[in-house]
């Protein structure tokens, strides 16, 4: 099966500290990847890279067979990869609703003229959206709460949310960066189910960064470990979980204790 | 009907209120900060007068072609500099209209600092009205199409904006170029109103008035920046008598407002007339309800 994101060797480099060495990745159709490994390792760089927010300095990033190495960010949007923050960036002020209804712009194929003269195509065009975004909020359990406003939203919703406004550009590819981050046991074990089910559903790949193990080994199907930019180990869940070297950058070597 | 002091004002009123739509999109839907749409107002001011004084153009074209100059202005300026950041992009529109005054002060067909005079009175208080009722509509059609959302999406959230496959570059130098079109409208409009020009019209001051207006009625609402203009063309009005402490008065209504009201007076809110409705006609009920709620209370209470 050919790969849905393939990063071929990709380094980045700020200044003289390498962020990135040399990683490269396949990830498979309908898969959840896990990408770990401990603080600085450069898990979020990567994803900057993929959804072009930074351009990798060597190496190339091939999505859905087209190379998307160095495209701007909305361009990588279009192409089908939604994303989430590790710090949830909501459109704050705006309700739940509307949070939906702004990522799906790339629906409303109207131009400017339509939308003076309120033309049938974005009158049609903007009911399509507004039926688009309740029904997403309803998949993911927020069509209750779609007038208020998303920054009043429990946090929990707004991981939702969030995840919510990324399948609204019906990707092929979300990466999830933490989505877990600040849950304890259970609200994880809620996220998990969420996950799962929601993925199925909209029929997407997953990538997704995660220092939670136990969301990891339920949801992951396949892990990279990465340390210092570069990838240490790579398998299921169960098989990093026993590689030393993994063991090693997460709780220190042998010569560290 | 009015007096001509009053259609005046009037007219004054709505040429303020167009420029202001122009910075309400720009500053109060996609937070980008001009201080140099007044150097818009006068391209548009001095392509219609000298169109029409000169070559003999009649109004409607002369105004589009001022229309048209100040957006193809921004939208030069913005392809050069709206990848910058927010506060260094504001810093070359305020050098921007800096330059464009500095300009029309050399120019000799402007006539220089000395100004221009002889152009033709077209701004009457009707044409006035109907610009300005063509401008909102305009404005809140474009605010209300996805072309809007986008600004918004870009004023909450630009990496998110990006994200989810909006073109934020593209969409900013809309604003910006919307932006000064309304401005060259407007600037055109105050040509034919006042029957004169002289660069300084157009200076620092009168850009910043335009942004602290929309700051005033409220970041992110049209109706409010068009109330916010109404009440920074009349005060002045109304305190003329103060004419000394009018500055100084405006001044601190800027200063009292932003400490006690931040999100301006309407905030994100737009006014509705169908809300407003509702809420004076819900007022009784809620009285009764209360009173109600009281005297069932009472009850409750006797029964016990």
């Amino acid at each position: 099966m050919t790969p849905v994101l393939e990063i071929k060797n990709v380094t980045k480099n700020f200044g003289g500290v390498r962020a990135i060495d040399d990683f490269s990745v396949k990830i498979e159709p309908g898969k959840i990847h896990g990408l770990i490994g401990p603080n600085g390792a450069g898990k979020t760089t990567i994803f900057n890279n993929i959804t072009g927010i930074l351009t990798p300095c060597n190496g190339t990033i091939i999505f859905d067979e087209k190379e998307i190495t160095g495209k701007k960010p909305h361009e990588i949007a279009q192409y089908g990869i939604g994303r989430t923050f590790q710090n949830i960036r909501l459109f704050s002020n705006l309700s739940v609703l509307q949070n939906v209804i702004l990522a799906c712009s790339m629906d409303a194929q109207y131009n400017l003229i339509d939308a003076f003269i309120r033309s049938p195509r974005y009158r049609r065009m903007e009911k399509q959206i507004s039926e688009k975004a309740m029904s997403l909020l309803e998949s993911v359990g927020l069509d209750g709460n779609c007038d208020e406003i998303a920054s009043k939203l429990p946090y929990g919703h707004q991981r939702k949310l969030e995840i919510a406004r990324a399948i609204a550009l019906n990707p092929k590819l979300i990466l999830l960066d933490e989505p877990a981050a600040g849950m304890n046991a259970d609200e994880s074990a809620e996220l998990v189910g969420f996950i799962l089910e929601i993925k199925e559903r909209h029929e997407f790949t997953v990538l997704m960064i995660e220092h939670h193990m136990d969301v990891v080994t339920n949801l992951c199907d396949y892990v990279t470990v990465l340390n210092f930019g570069k990838t240490i180990a790579s398998g299921t869940p169960a098989e990093v979980k026993k590689n030393e070297h993994v063991i090693e950058a997460y709780l220190g070597g042998a010569e560290g204790c | 009907m009015f007096s001509d002091y009053t259609q005046g004002i009037m007219i004054i009123a709505c040429i303020n209120m167009i420029a202001v739509l122009g910075i309400s999109v720009l500053t109060g839907f996609t937070r980008l900060f001009s201080f140099g749409n007044a150097g818009f107002m006068s391209i548009g001011a001095y392509t219609s007068a000298l169109l029409t004084a000169k070559m003999g153009m009649p109004f409607i074209p002369a105004i589009l072609v001022g229309i048209l100059f100040a957006g193809i202005a921004a939208y030069l300026l913005g392809s050069l500099t709206l990848k910058l950041k927010g506060d260094y992009f504001l810093i070359t529109t305020l050098g921007f209209g800096e330059m464009v005054r500095v300009l029309f002060n050399y120019i000799p067909i402007t006539g220089g600092a000395r100004g221009l005079s002889g152009i033709p009175k077209y701004t009457t208080l009707p044409i006035a009205v109907i610009c300005l009722v063509l401008a909102v509509i305009i404005a809140w059609t474009l605010i209300h199409s996805k072309y809007g959302r986008n600004f918004t999406a870009i004023r909450e959230q630009e990496i998110a904006a990006e994200s989810v496959g909006i073109d934020i570059t593209r969409s900013k130098k809309m604003a910006f170029v919307f932006s000064a079109m309304f401005a060259g409208w407007a600037g055109a409009l105050y040509a034919h109103n006042l029957m004169f020009l002289s660069p300084m019209m157009f200076n620092l001051a009168k850009s910043a008035e335009l942004t602290i207006t929309v700051v005033i009625g409220g970041l992110g609402s049209l109706t409010g920046s068009i109330f916010g203009s109404l009440v920074v063309t009349l005060l002045p009005e109304i305190f003329r008598s103060l004419a000394n402490y009018r500055m100084f008065l405006y001044g601190l209504a800027v200063v009292l407002i932003i400490i006690l009201r931040p999100a301006g007076l309407f905030g994100y809110r737009e006014f509705s007339i169908r809300k407003s409705i509702a809420f004076v006609k819900a007022a009784p009920g809620t009285i009764t309800a209360l009173l109600k709620g009281k005297s069932s209370k009472d009850k409750m209470e006797a029964r016990k």
